[in-house]
């Protein structure tokens, strides 16, 4: 069974009683520990498919199953909590507190999720390790690099152990290095068996993921390409997280 | 997300502002302040009020009043018998729920030592009886024994009041003359003074005093205007000018030209009773009245007088002004609640994207709401924490500037409802940002620039 069951899925919007279908039937199943990125032109629905994917919002039609779970008519309380402990999100603007450290930031999901201080404190300084930040553990979001700030999104989103992780635009806001190594902590992510979305709109990054999505209009174009860089391992078995 | 770190991050985020919360919590400390400085006000009254009426006599008092004989008794009404010693000799034999009987025969007269003039407010003949009835210290020389009412000797017990003004008072002679075993003039007719009273004064009267003392005299021009009502609080002014002497000595020496058959006038200007105890005060009214229907032969030319409307009056007097105080108190607070709901609807106008932030990682609608909802109290308790030392500075500030008035007295109860209100009002004032916080489209929220 795949990780994410999505069937004939619609998220259909009215606007001065005009409709529009941000996703037409969309069918599609995620596995667990594929690393897949959605790709498509701005205004082509692959930014609803993701906050659909991400339990961020419901569809209007279909269903979707994730781990298991039918989740298309679960409350928003319901969502909260998957979104807390099954799903990251990692933003293109980082998203992170201003006022809170580093570390807190990290401890955000855990805050939620009603875990112990020093537990909490423990497993958001094991994060930081994983993306090679530790050393920032006290400083403000303002006084990190880009790059950093990404790093301590990513933290974030990994902490609560969750069985996927979204990335919108990740490396939008950085440039073109600095995307690289973000990307490259992605690939590592992905070899250690994380589930990864990756959602962008620049064919070259998608590049780097063996399984890659086509959206335009609210459809998909499925494109699966093995070959491509970066990739030592086969797409679709399961691998489990650790 | 327990409570303790929910009211933590209420904190930082208060601290985080600190002008901007002082400001908003401007409102809630003003109407604390005034909440608390309100009741302290009142609360100084209300001693004020108690005080004069313990002066009076307590509340266990019962005034004996002559009342005109009711309608169907009219025909009777030159019979009427009046109050006498009659009435007070039954009353001590019949009526065992009465502790206290005192009979008052009051003389209209004129005090003069060498050269000197006083007009007493009060000068009566008396049994003993009266120290306990208007509770009376005596604190120089005795009062009458049984011999001086025996033979209706010329002595009599004065205030301080009549020694101030025929001896001099301590302010102006700089030292407390005691005049036992002076003589002076009641109406032309010479008496010993054999004790005095101690002074009697109020809160008001003796923070004034000692206002008076600490501060130079000023010079005075014309003449003395010390006279008269108004400067004092008229209780204790009248209980400082009394002359009280034997009954019979009143009776035999001042009202032997009135009266008929060579007897003096032996009515009573005045019977007072006090009561065993208060519980049981319905029934010694009762036993009294029976007593008097008999002495009186069935003429009802007599009635009671208790301190129980006067008690009443002064309670209600209290109510009212507590609720004005507190409907324009609580108002101050509402007020503040606005300023409250004000900043928070700001302030979460401006945080749509950190809520967006919360929502995706997890944060449930109820989370944001108690959050919210959290910032808000702690806003109005801490503004509260910060008007109850403003308060305590307010009662300062009111009691040096009328520093003769009645003593502004902080109260407990006054404290804890005004923080009690103050907590409400944040619960009120954060209710509607909180819920527009936690309805928040996460996604909408997370596009919010």
């Amino acid at each position: 069974m795949a990780l994410v069951e999505l069937r004939s899925v619609s998220k259909i919007y009215h606007l001065g009683g005009e409709e529009i279908r941000a996703l037409d039937d969309v069918s599609l199943d995620i596995h667990e520990g594929e690393f897949i990125s959605i790709i498509g032109p701005s205004g082509s629905g692959k930014s609803t498919l993701m906050h659909i994917l991400g339990c961020l919002d419901s569809p209007t039609h279909g269903t979707i199953q994730l781990d298991g779970r039918m989740i298309q008519d679960a409350s928003t309380r319901e969502l909260a909590a998957i979104r807390n402990r099954k799903i990251g999100f990692v933003f293109q603007f980082f998203n992170l507190l201003p006022k809170l450290s580093v570390l807190q930031n990290v401890e955000l999901p855990m805050i939620y999720s009603g875990i112990a201080t020093r537990q909490r404190h423990q497993r958001a300084l094991g994060a930081l390790q994983a993306v090679d930040l530790a050393n920032r553990a006290k400083h403000r979001p303002s006084q990190l690099s880009g790059g950093q700030q990404q790093r301590a999104a990513i933290a974030r989103a990994l902490v609560n152990d969750p069985r996927i992780i979204f990335a919108d635009e990740p490396t939008g806001n950085l440039d073109s290095h600095t995307g690289e190594a973000i990307l490259a902590l992605f690939r590592r992510l992905s070899r250690e068996g994380r589930t990864i979305v990756l959602v962008t709109h620049d064919p070259e990054i998608a590049a780097v993921t063996p399984r890659r999505i086509e959206i335009r209009d609210g459809k998909i174009a499925e494109k699966v390409d093995l070959t491509l860089a970066g990739l030592d391992r086969p797409p679709a078995p399961a691998v489990l997280a650790p | 997300m327990n409570l303790f770190n929910t009211i933590l991050v209420g904190l930082k985020e208060v601290w985080a502002h600190k002008f901007r919360s002082l400001l908003t919590m401007l409102g809630i400390i003003l109407g604390v302040a005034s909440l608390v400085g309100m009741a302290a006000i009142i609360k100084g009254m209300e001693n004020g009020m108690k005080e004069t009426m313990i002066a009076m006599g307590g509340a266990d008092k019962v005034l004996l009043d002559d009342q005109d004989v009711p309608s169907y008794q009219e025909h009777l009404a030159d019979q009427a018998p009046g109050r006498t010693m009659v009435d007070v000799q039954a009353l001590r034999r019949s009526a065992p729920l009465l502790r206290v009987v005192s009979p008052e025969m009051r003389l209209e007269v004129l005090l003069s030592r060498a050269g000197k003039y006083v007009r007493p407010e009060e000068c009566c003949g008396v049994w003993p009886a009266v120290i306990d009835m208007n509770l009376h210290t005596l604190e120089h020389g005795r009062f009458f024994t049984d011999l001086d009412e025996e033979t209706a000797a010329p002595v009599c017990v004065i205030g301080t009041g009549i020694r101030d003004a025929l001896f001099g008072s301590p302010e102006e002679t700089g030292r407390e003359i005691v005049p036992v075993g002076e003589l002076i003039n009641i109406n032309r007719q010479p008496f010993t003074i054999v004790g005095m009273f101690a002074h009697y004064e109020g809160e008001q009267e003796k923070r004034a005093r000692e206002l008076a003392k600490n501060q130079p005299a000023r010079p005075q021009a014309g003449p003395d205007r010390r006279r008269g009502w108004g400067h004092s609080n008229w209780a204790f002014r009248r209980k400082n000018l009394t002359v009280y002497m034997p009954l019979n000595t009143a009776w035999i020496r001042f009202r032997a030209a009135s009266g008929y058959n060579n007897i003096p006038d032996p009515r009573l200007s005045d019977i007072d009773l006090k009561v065993a105890s208060l519980e049981e005060l319905e029934p010694a009214l009762q036993q009294a009245r029976n007593v008097l229907m008999l002495t009186h032969r069935g003429i009802e030319d007599f009635s009671f007088r208790t301190q129980e409307n006067n008690l009443d009056n002064i309670n209600q007097q209290i109510r009212n002004a507590r609720l004005s105080g507190g409907i324009i108190a609580g108002i101050s607070l509402l007020v503040g609640g606005i300023g409250i709901m004000n900043i928070m609807l700001a302030s979460i106008n401006e945080r749509i994207r950190e809520i967006g932030i919360c929502k995706a990682v997890g944060a449930s609608a109820p989370a944001v709401f108690t959050q919210i909802l959290v910032e808000s109290v702690v806003i109005a308790l801490v503004g509260a924490l910060l008007g109850v030392g403003a308060s305590y500075g307010l009662v300062q500030i009111l009691s040096l500037m009328s520093p003769s008035a009645n003593a502004p007295v902080v109260t407990a109860w006054a404290l804890l409802l005004a923080v009690a209100f103050s907590a409400a009002v944040g619960v009120l004032a954060g209710i509607y940002p909180a819920v527009r916080a936690a309805r928040l489209n996460p996604i909408q929220a997370l596009r919010y620039e």
